[in-house]
């Protein structure tokens, strides 16, 4: 045997250890889930925490990032809950059809789970896995690249999350929001959900993600999404987590031949946050436009990284992300496009900003292109700048003071992404958010 | 007191004199024409009027009415009432022409002291404005100045300056890139803004302007300093015999 370097492992990888052997006997799921289970902190436990070294981590080093791993979050008391009712506000006067969940368990009493559309079913993952449903054995873990260090910690530890299926044809009018809250206690949860759009249904899917400042708590999400042939699927995520969360969060979706399917990044807490996005392009001629904003400042650390694999012909895909960073932010966009020696007649753009309103403020912007097929059009473009003084002058010489004219141009700047999503009163409650947002800076 | 008094002003840019020691006074319902060749630091008076960063004062005064300007920020320059029509008027995407407009103009309003125009008050405002110089309302709906022809900038600059009704406008080059309806369009616009209480001054390189937009003064600007001053007819004297015995025969 080589003389293979012993591991030594950090404190957070010793923790989740003991974490996962002393949960795995009541974590839900029958012998082959605990089977899968076992597998993925296999995976988790050879490689560890993801660190600088590994390239699809190299911005985001979580064994420096991630000092300790706090407990498996106890069950929500009364409290929690209570509290919880005021969370989403966020989305103002957006009509939702909100399926809530504190501290990673789902709270059917906070939740809107009576007169439910023709063809939508809702669950929650807790109880799937109890009940041995049989969509889990067919689409549990399918999409989510297992290999992922994120992705095996949240397959071996996944206590709850949402199950929701939406059925051929059925057009569900109301966006299912999916809304996660952490109480003031500093604990982990590990979601898991789990989404079936079958042929030619109609959904919007809202995830959103807050709790309080002050805690240190830590979140690892993942959901993945099964998009029919012909189906039109839109997915908005909310990063809106306390200043002193560590996210990490994972978007898994297979897309079906001519369908739509936007997806939508929106991240302003969290003092660490990962948003990993792996889509996969299966069926032909699909439209996609896979687009976020993110605006931080401070410390904080936010990364977006995206694989957008195009397996099938003749999908066309947008992807637009833009950062906005003051003080010592450091913003992180890394975006692969892979297109398959079959994907031909691929229509690919990808166009990553980032916009510095500080010195301090570091952005790194890695796109790339893994092109197999001769017919194609795939492009990237990255910039990374201040704001423009001209513009700035242009706006003050009308009168405007430089705060109002910074705030115009910077609305302006992640606006470009923002109006990519059909919504129009989540458009509206993220612009205001926004403003939030700079009238806070 | 004037309007606009300027004295001995030097301007660099980059450590480089560009004015040097010019004097220029305006009164108010008074339309000054400045004219001169390339280089001559025509929009460098400009822009150092409004307060762009890096045109750096080094000597002299500039007082607009009565107050220095240098004191200014180019907001308050811009809500005292004073405006630049740019020669480059810049396009801001992302940014729609409408809430340009109001968000301007409530700024300006506020930092008077005067109330901020509701909605309704100042849709029908820009209506009225845009109206008379041929403006859609398909263009204000677009972006600033994205898209818009080289014509339709300007008309966008004039827009601007009707709708604000500065006490002083320094137009800088609008003749530029017209077509000759255009430039009667934009003329039209300035004229019907002139008064008792407003001044103008009007920057070209060219006479032509000067045909719709009549001067009560005219300057000659060379090497960084106010050669020349006459009435309208200088203007045409330059046209014919052309700027080259001003730019030999100032003193260094």
């Amino acid at each position: 045997m080589n003389a293979e370097v012993a591991i030594i492992k950090t404190a957070a990888e010793t923790a989740l250890a003991q974490a996962f052997s002393q949960a795995r006997g009541r974590l839900p799921g029958d012998d082959a889930i605990a089977k899968q289970r076992a597998a993925a902190f296999d995976v988790f436990a050879k490689a560890g925490l993801p660190h600088r070294r590994i390239e699809d981590w190299k911005y985001t080093d979580l064994r420096a990032l991630m000092r300790e791993a706090k407990p498996l979050a106890a069950p929500p008391d009364a409290a929690a809950k209570a509290r919880a009712k005021t969370a989403g506000a966020l989305l103002g006067d957006v009509e939702t059809r909100r399926l809530v969940f504190v501290d990673g368990a789902f709270v059917p009493e906070l939740s809107d789970v009576a007169g439910l559309e023709p063809g939508l079913a809702v669950g929650s993952l807790a109880e799937a896995l109890s009940n041995g449903a049989p969509t889990l054995a067919s689409h549990l873990g399918k999409l989510a690249p297992a290999s992922d260090a994120a992705v095996a910690l949240n397959t071996a530890l996944m206590g709850d999350g949402a199950v929701i299926r939406i059925a051929a044809g059925a057009t569900i009018e109301r966006p299912i929001h999916l809304l996660f809250v952490a109480s003031d206690k500093p604990a982990a949860t590990f979601t898991r959900s789990l989404v079936v759009v079958e042929k030619g249904a109609r959904a919007m899917l809202i995830e959103s993600h807050e709790g309080p400042a002050g805690s240190d708590y830590q979140v690892n999400a993942a959901l993945e999404i099964f998009v029919g042939d012909e189906a039109h699927v839109d997915h908005v995520k909310i990063i809106g987590e306390g200043a002193d969360a560590l996210h990490v969060s994972t978007l898994a979706a297979a897309i079906g031949a001519r369908a739509r399917f936007n997806a939508f990044t929106f991240t302003a807490g969290g003092a660490v946050v990962r948003n990993q996005l792996f889509l996969k392009f299966d069926g032909e001629d699909t439209v996609a436009g896979i687009r976020g904003a993110t605006l931080i400042k401070g410390r904080q650390h936010a990364d977006t990284t995206l694989v957008a694999d195009h397996v099938a012909r003749g999908c066309q895909s947008r992807e637009m992300f833009k950062t906005v960073l003051d003080g010592e932010a450091h913003g992180v966009f890394q975006g692969r496009i892979i297109v398959r020696p079959h994907a031909q007649k691929t229509d690919a753009k990808m166009m990553t900003r980032a916009l510095l309103l500080s010195e301090r403020a570091e952005a790194d912007n890695k796109p790339e292109l893994e092109i197999f097929a001769d017919d194609v059009q795939c492009g990237h473009g990255a910039t990374a700048g201040a704001l423009d003084d001209d513009l700035k002058f242009y706006l003050m010489a009308r009168g405007i003071p430089r705060p109002e004219a910074e705030a115009l141009l910077i609305r302006a700047f992640v606006g470009e992404a923002i109006e990519g999503i059909e919504h129009a009163g989540l458009r509206e409650a993220l612009m205001d958010a926004v403003v939030a947002w700079l009238e806070a800076r | 007191m004037s309007l606009l008094e300027i004295e001995n002003l030097h301007v660099e840019i980059d450590g480089k004199p560009i004015l040097k020691g010019l004097d220029l006074t305006v009164n108010a319902g008074e339309v000054h024409a400045i004219m001169g060749p390339n280089g001559s630091g025509k929009s460098t008076l400009a822009y150092v009027l409004a307060g762009k960063a890096d045109y750096t004062p080094t000597a002299g005064e500039v007082r607009f009415d009565g107050k220095n300007i240098f004191d200014m920020t180019p907001d308050e320059r811009a809500s005292a009432g004073l405006f630049l029509a740019f020669q480059y008027p810049l396009e801001i995407p992302g940014v729609a022409t409408m809430t340009f407009l109001r968000t301007a103009l409530n700024a300006q309003r506020k930092k008077r002291g005067e109330a901020e125009l509701s909605t309704p008050e100042f849709l029908k405002k820009v209506r009225e404005v845009a109206a008379k110089l041929g403006i859609e309302q398909e263009m204000l709906r677009r972006a600033v100045n994205v898209g818009f022809s080289g014509g339709e900038k300007k008309r966008n600059e004039v827009l601007q300056m009707a709708l604000f009704e500065p006490r002083l406008a320094v137009l800088d080059e609008t003749d530029s890139g017209l077509d000759i309806d255009a430039l009667r369009i934009v003329s039209e616009g300035v004229n019907r803004l002139r008064s008792k209480e407003r001044a103008f001054v009007v920057i070209t390189h060219y006479q032509r302007l000067l045909n719709y937009i009549v001067p009560d003064v005219v300057h000659v600007l060379s090497k960084g300093r106010i050669v020349k001053t006459g009435g309208k007819e200088l203007a045409l004297e330059l046209e014919a015999r052309g700027y080259a015995e001003y730019q030999e025969e100032v003193p260094a």
